[in-house]
């Protein structure tokens, strides 16, 4: 039985298409990421999900319930972790996780292997007010809350936005970890980098998803010639190549460029080019695309008009 | 039944938490009772009174001094021009002027029925009509004692007269303060309830955590059982510190079985607290919360029968304190306390009183949504 399946779902908000015939599948055990920006429709499909909104059109299962007709047996069959922090401010970290626990009629005890890696890390603390704590454990508290009843799937709503990146890197690790015991994940978030440590992903843009595959995959598919482009100058270098009749994009990537050319640019091309526009200091050799590539290659609307 | 208990149990841990809500259920009710109590009465005192005495008699001194000698009145000023009397009304600083015309004495002695001036400052409504009611009676009987001075009637019983003696039952002595006090206390409690919780279950939404609660299996009725239960309890301490307060300040009586006004109040405060989270279902924030309840407690405060009774509003507006709980709570609370009556004497506030609460209820927990 298939931890998620969505077909053809929509959502529109007063005339705002949220969600545009989405559909897609979350195998078992599988660690799966909504890679989207922010706006895209990420939190309005995690809410259709976990049974909180009802969509427009299309189907939507978990754990081979329907979203609507067995909203009841969803609910206490999966953990969900909203984007924003949900759990109760004036109450302690241990009144939080109690509170949760009982609700599902569970008991902390019970449970208390699967959550025992996160909540170790935030048990000193458990006589502390949820409001009282850093970013970082009241995220590792949430997750705590939404895994102590025990869930087959779980709902990670943008679960490391705003947490430094120590923490997020232990997060995903986490994750890694959560899904090694067979509960499956559906994560989203805003970050690219994160893309590459799930299973699959699928991109999000617009309340349509552009693409569906491995991270891996998605990055051999880059259909373009890829260079990155390092300069003194990069704003001006930015600006020159935009003009070169080799250049399909370029966009910066920090103090990089990332420049896709059209077949047939080469290095010495690009460098020649360059030189004769005096740049100086330039250094351009072949890069492997990233997720983000890929998300930018989909979702510019110039590859709708010409796919190579 | 777990589930429930500590859904309780959680809201308690939230409302001992906050510091508001202490002070709130102590302090500030005793304040109130306090202040409401001894301010808000409707007794008229501090008449200020001008006399204008054109006669200059031994009569019109007599009535002058009759006057001044009652503690109502303050003579404000004493003249025998009429100017200067309107003057003073037109300064807002007499209430009520009383003319005793020239040949007063000279015409009563003639048996020609002089007549007396009252003009009242009419701005402030009850000051006035009371006032002269009061000054009505003084005259009123300074007539009597002076015919009876010129007639002459022997003493013994005087036939053809009829005496009236009023008693007050229920409040002997006309004290304010046991009439106000009930009253107000329901009001608080009432009040007090009905914004704590109105204001909950939008607190969650804005906080976002009935996100969380609405993903897990807990059920509607659970969910707001869960509210009222906490609240009910913070609104019979309430009932409880007032009622001491008033014991203690106002000596007010109790005369009926406190345990009946007690179970009363938790039918009344199932019915208020429904509203309450009724309201707290539609608003999307505690601020539209707020107005939406300050809207429903100025209508229920002003007709409640606290202040005006609702035996002199006109037909419609006796009919709308049907569905008011606070009038049904202070009509219980005064008749209990003051009266002694039972369970028959309240019956018909017990009967519309539950039906709110059924009303109310059903509504809150049918409006309260999980899904959107």
């Amino acid at each position: 039985m298939l931890p998620i399946k969505i077909e053809n779902i929509s959502k529109t908000f007063d005339g705002v298409k949220a969600l545009d015939n989405i559909s897609f599948t979350v195998e078992e055990g599988e660690l799966f990421g909504l890679i989207g920006p922010d706006g895209a429709g990420k939190t309005t499909l995690f809410r259709i999900l976990t049974t909180l909104l009802l969509a427009d059109e299309g189907t939507a299962e978990v754990l081979g319930f329907d979203v609507i007709k067995n909203y009841k047996t969803i609910r206490s069959k999966v953990g969900y972790m909203p984007g924003k922090f949900s759990l109760y401010q004036d109450l302690s970290v241990e009144e939080n996780l109690d509170f949760f626990a009982t609700i599902f009629g569970t008991s902390i005890e019970e449970n208390y292997d699967l959550i025992a890696d996160i909540y170790r890390q935030i048990e000193p603390f458990k006589k502390r007010l949820a409001g009282d704590l850093s970013g970082g454990m009241k995220q590792k508290l949430a997750l705590s809350c939404a895994l102590i009843h025990k869930p087959d799937v779980l709902f990670l709503d943008e679960p490391t936005t705003g947490v430094d990146a120590v923490s997020r890197k232990e997060f995903w690790e986490m994750l890694q970890s959560l899904k090694e015991k067979g509960i499956a994940i559906l994560v989203s978030t805003p970050y690219m980098d994160e893309a590459s440590l799930c299973d699959r992903i699928a991109l999000i843009q617009e309340g349509k998803i552009l693409q569906t595959d491995s991270p891996q995959n998605l990055i051999t598919s880059y259909p373009h010639p890829l260079y990155s482009v390092k300069a003194q100058d990069t704003y001006q270098t930015l600006q020159t190549l935009r003009l070169a009749p080799f250049t399909r994009s370029i966009l910066p990537f920090g103090d990089t460029l990332h420049l896709s050319t059209k077949q047939g640019g080469s290095i010495q091309e690009i460098e020649d080019f360059l030189n004769a526009k005096s740049q100086s200091q330039i250094e351009v050799k072949p890069i492997k695309a990233t997720v983000e590539d890929v998300f930018l290659n989909l979702s510019s609307p110039q590859t709708k008009e010409s796919p190579s | 039944m777990k589930i429930i208990g500590y859904l309780i149990q959680k809201e308690f841990i939230q409302i001992l938490r906050n510091k508001a809500i202490l002070p709130m259920m102590t302090i500030l009710p005793i304040i109130q009772l306090i202040v409401l109590s001894n301010a808000a009465s409707n007794e008229v005192k501090n008449i200020n009174l001008v006399i204008v005495d054109q006669d200059f008699s031994e009569y019109s001194r007599l009535l002058t001094s009759k006057v001044n000698s009652n503690e109502r009145f303050t003579l404000k000023l004493a003249t025998n021009n009429q100017n200067e009397a309107m003057e003073a009304i037109q300064a807002n600083e007499a209430d009520i002027i009383l003319t005793i015309p020239a040949k007063f004495e000279r015409d009563f002695l003639k048996a020609q029925s002089p007549a007396l001036q009252i003009l009242v400052n009419a701005i402030n409504g009850q000051q006035a009509t009371v006032g002269a009611g009061y000054l009505t009676n003084i005259i009123g009987s300074f007539n009597q004692d002076i015919s009876s001075e010129i007639i002459r009637i022997p003493e013994g019983p005087r036939i053809g007269s009829i005496s009236l003696e009023s008693r007050n039952w229920y409040n002997p002595e006309i004290e304010y303060s046991h009439f106000m006090a009930p009253g107000i206390l329901a009001e608080l409690t009432a009040l007090l309830t009905i914004v704590l919780s109105a204001m909950n279950v939008v607190r969650e939404r804005e906080l976002g955590t009935i996100e969380q609660i609405n993903v897990t299996p807990i059920q509607k009725w659970q969910f707001i059982l869960g509210k009222l239960v906490p609240f009910l309890c913070v609104g019979l301490v309430l009932l409880t510190v007032g009622l001491i307060a008033s014991k203690l300040i106002f000596d007010i009586p109790m005369l009926g079985n406190l345990g009946i006004l007690f179970g009363y109040a938790v039918i009344n405060l199932i019915a208020v607290l429904g509203l309450g989270l009724l309201i707290s279902n539609f608003a999307d924030t505690q601020q539209q919360a707020i107005f939406v309840a300050f809207f429903f407690i100025l209508i229920f405060v002003l007709m409640c029968g606290l202040f005006t009774p609702i035996d002199s509003m006109p037909k419609w507006a006796q009919i709308l304190t049907i569905p008011n709980p606070l009038a049904h709570f202070i009509s219980v609370s005064r008749k209990v306390l003051m009266k002694g009556g039972g369970l028959l004497d309240i019956r018909k506030e017990i009967i519309y009183t539950i039906f709110l609460a059924i009303i109310f209820n059903s509504l809150a927990i049918w409006s309260y949504k999980k899904q959107s």
